[in-house]
């Protein structure tokens, strides 16, 4: 039984940290936060350098030609490190070219993805909609009409990939966004900077089906599964640190159980999302049927573990983690921006449930 | 990633399905033992059976009689027996955690006189170290030993003893020196379960059953040969003991109810808000029960692959008994309430809502059963995440001046 990611995936994962140990985490999030820039373009560099916007483009498009495990370790990587770069909007966009893309759609964008000259993002997001309701966005002859908000990354993409109504349910269309218009869009998260997509006969091309759309999602909730869990991870360790330095009464707080039992039960909402992402991280790459319902437990884990560890650290922190100087705020914003990246956690818990309906009925 | 064996380990599963298929064939289909005593025949003869084969102690090393092989073997074994009419479970705290207490830390003559005949399971085991007023607290025990001679003299009560009833001897922790801080005046010994002023009792539990004992002991005399580890080093020997429960007390147990007694509850129910199944409260609770139980099996598949390279697993395996207890307590009471009245009467024998009744009541006990999900929680905190241990005001006070003894 071999149930861990591969060396190779480790040793990705570990260059890609000591890189955002040293360029990105909290400061670099307060620099961009307190900015208009869309992201941070010298951190962004780097991460092109380092080939890792690469890493799961094919050679044959100039990429490394990595596998799903890779875009796992580095989405845990990124959301440890909070980057304010576009990484995690332009692997969800690699992984729709990928699974869905025609020849013609891979050669024409994973070059510019693969060499860090094209910037995407993934635009599914309208008002209370959730990810298998029919968008209002609609296809009418290669064109989309409607609006996208908030859409991550979108200031800073050129490319698009959207969800609008097809034939059968939702599914992906590609949009060059220098054909519509983006604005910016303010939302909880201060450090991923969001835009609003006006679609207004925009022209677009399907990408893949709606059975595409649905595998999509399942993978992408397993990338943004990880991410969760990295950012999950970030909080818990810095609770945790003050927990260590902190006195009160005379000790540390870290004695006290009223905070460690917090601080264990982070611990545990983080290795039972790490378990099932680490399934999900399997069955993606394995195209797997037990995707469906692996992808479905980890986001919802996921967003547990992130929320916990989100909100017991300003907790734990007590009254400096309130203010603005605290970097607090990025973890506990950031659980808002994970949990409405793509459905909620009860879109997901209801996702799971149905999973394994159809799976009983299946072995029934 | 995968979930195989590897090819050696397929091999193995190969050879010891073969030979359990045909060992324990004559298991199947028998019915629940009568007595007590068909029970531990019952559980003897397949012991016998392993030891005859080679396939008792695979982990232990050969010179205590085991077969050095690798945990994957042993993991590989069990679930092949759990697969097939084997009748298990006696040996599990004995082979599981008491000898190997005793060939770590026992004497040359201790191990020759008991290992082997533990092994080949003529002689049965159990674990003294709960008392009334040391649990979580284990280093507050104030069973005596006092030296007489070459014997000592043990006086004083232990509880929660699984199978003391059915043992032939048991590892035992007492306090030699009460005059030292609780830590260090504790000494181990073996003790004769059938030696005069030996008595074991049923514990009635909350839920109804006895699955445990509590013993009482009225000034037993042990030999001081038969003494574990050197006196005042008792609580070194109960660590290694611990070590081996917690790697025991672990997964949600073997078919207890769980998110699909829960599924197909609900789809029996018509309440106002419609179908239960279609209830988003119900499928949350699913959703989280999956979650929990799930997540926690999968855990335990990272510590087998890790073993399975030959890598030590993580410290993440630390989460499962805390998770599965109270997941366990959470399901049962929300798949009760659905069942509004129905789920407060007493269940018929063997129904779906008899289960989970009694999964309601077990759950309570297993909360507690091998550390505490407070204590847990302690462990996690101090051990995995490093945060400072509580303060222990008694931890160098002499034991005397806290309990007179």
């Amino acid at each position: 039984m071999n149930f861990d990611f591969s060396d190779d995936a480790r040793a990705l994962s570990e260059s890609a940290r000591r890189m955002l140990t040293e360029h990105a985490g909290p400061d670099a999030a307060r620099r961009i936060m307190d900015s208009d820039a869309a992201y941070d373009e010298p951190l962004w560099r780097q991460v092109v350098d380092l080939g890792l916007t690469a890493a799961r483009v094919p050679e044959a498009h100039g990429g490394v030609g990595l596998s799903p495990e890779e875009s796992c370790v580095l989405a845990e990587e990124f959301g440890r490190s909070i980057a304010p770069v576009p990484f995690l909007s332009t692997l969800l966009a690699t992984e729709a070219l990928l699974l869905a893309g025609s020849a013609a759609q891979q050669a024409k964008h994973l070059p510019g993805i693969a060499d860090g000259s094209t910037i995407a993002c993934y635009a599914w997001g309208e008002g209370a909609n959730s990810p298998t309701a029919i968008p209002a966005t609609r296809a009418e002859g290669g064109r989309l009409t409607g609006t996208k908000s908030p859409v991550a990354d979108a200031l800073a993409a050129s490319l698009a990939v959207v969800t609008a109504a097809g034939e059968d349910g939702p599914a992906l269309w590609l949009v060059d966004l220098k054909d519509a218009r983006v604005t910016p869009a303010a939302t909880l998260d201060l450090v991923r900077k969001h835009g609003t997509i006006t679609l207004d006969g925009t022209s677009a091309e399907p990408l893949g089906t709606s059975a595409d759309y649905q595998r999509f999602i399942d993978r992408a909730a397993v990338i943004l599964a990880f991410e969760a869990i990295g950012t999950a991870g970030a909080a818990m360790e810095m609770a945790v640190g003050y927990a260590k330095d902190r006195v009160a009464f005379g000790q540390r707080i870290g004695r006290y159980q009223g905070v460690k039992h917090k601080c264990a039960d982070m611990y545990i909402k983080l290795e039972l999302a790490r378990a099932h992402a680490l399934y999900g991280a399997w069955a993606f790459a394995a195209d797997a049927d037990e995707l469906r319902h692996a992808a479905a437990a980890a986001r919802a884990a996921s967003l547990d573990a992130v929320r916990f560890a989100a909100e017991e650290n300003v907790q734990l922190h007590g009254g400096i983690g309130f203010t603005w100087e605290s970097n607090c705020q990025f973890y506990y914003r950031r659980a808002r921006q994970l949990s409405a990246a793509l459905g909620s956690r009860a879109f997901w818990a209801d996702r799971l449930v149905r999973a394994l309906e159809q799976r009983n009925r299946a072995a029934a | 990633m995968d979930f195989n064996d590897t090819p050696q380990e397929a091999e193995y599963r190969a050879k010891v399905r073969a030979w359990i298929s045909e060992a324990a064939r004559e298991y199947e289909g028998l019915p629940e033992p009568k007595s007590q005593d068909d029970y531990v025949a019952r559980q003897k003869s397949w012991q016998r059976k392993k030891y005859d084969a080679d396939y008792a102690g695979l982990t232990w090393p050969k010179a205590f009689g085991g077969q050095g092989l690798g945990p994957m073997n042993a993991i590989i074994f069990s679930q092949e027996e759990a697969r097939s009419a084997a009748p298990t479970g006696l040996y599990s705290i004995g082979l599981g955690m008491c000898i190997p207490t005793v060939f770590t830390h026992g004497s040359k003559d201790v191990i020759e006189r008991f290992v082997p005949k533990a092994l080949e399971g003529s002689e049965i085991w159990c674990q003294l170290f709960s008392e009334p007023i040391a649990g979580s607290d284990l280093a507050s025990i104030r069973t005596k030993a006092v030296r007489d001679g070459d014997d000592w003299i043990i006086t004083g009560q232990k509880v929660w003893t699984t199978f003391a009833h059915l043992s032939d001897y048991g590892i035992i922790v007492t306090r030699t020196d009460p005059a030292a801080p609780k830590h260090k005046g504790l000494t181990m010994f073996i003790v004769d379960m059938h030696a005069p002023g030996v008595e074991a009792r049923p514990l009635k539990q909350m839920s109804g059953g006895a699955d445990f004992n509590e013993v009482f002991f009225d000034g037993v005399r042990v030999p001081d040969a038969w003494r574990i580890g050197a006196v005042g080093d008792g609580w070194k020997a109960g660590l290694t003991t611990l070590m081996n429960e917690r790697l025991a007390v672990g997964g949600k147990p073997r078919n207890s109810p769980g998110w699909r007694t829960l599924m197909d509850l609900a789809r029996g129910i018509d309440t106002e808000q419609g179908p239960a199944i279609e209830r988003m409260d119900v499928r949350a609770r699913i959703a989280d029960t999956y979650i929990n139980d799930e997540g926690v099996k999968l855990t335990q598949m990272r510590a087998l692959s890790a073993l399975s390279q030959g890598k030590t697993p993580g410290a993440e395996q630390s989460i499962s008994k805390v998770v599965v207890a109270k997941t366990m307590q959470d399901m049962a009471a929300f798949a009760l309430e659905l069942s509004e009245s129905a789920g407060f009467a007493a269940g018929e024998k063997d129904s779906e809502l008899a289960r989970l009744q009694g999964a309601y009541m077990w759950s309570a006990g297993l909360r507690i059963a091998g550390g505490t999900d407070e204590i847990l929680r302690n462990i996690i905190a101090e051990r995995v995440l490093g945060l400072p241990g509580d303060l222990r005001p008694d931890k160098d006070t002499p034991f005397n001046e806290i309990v007179p003894l």
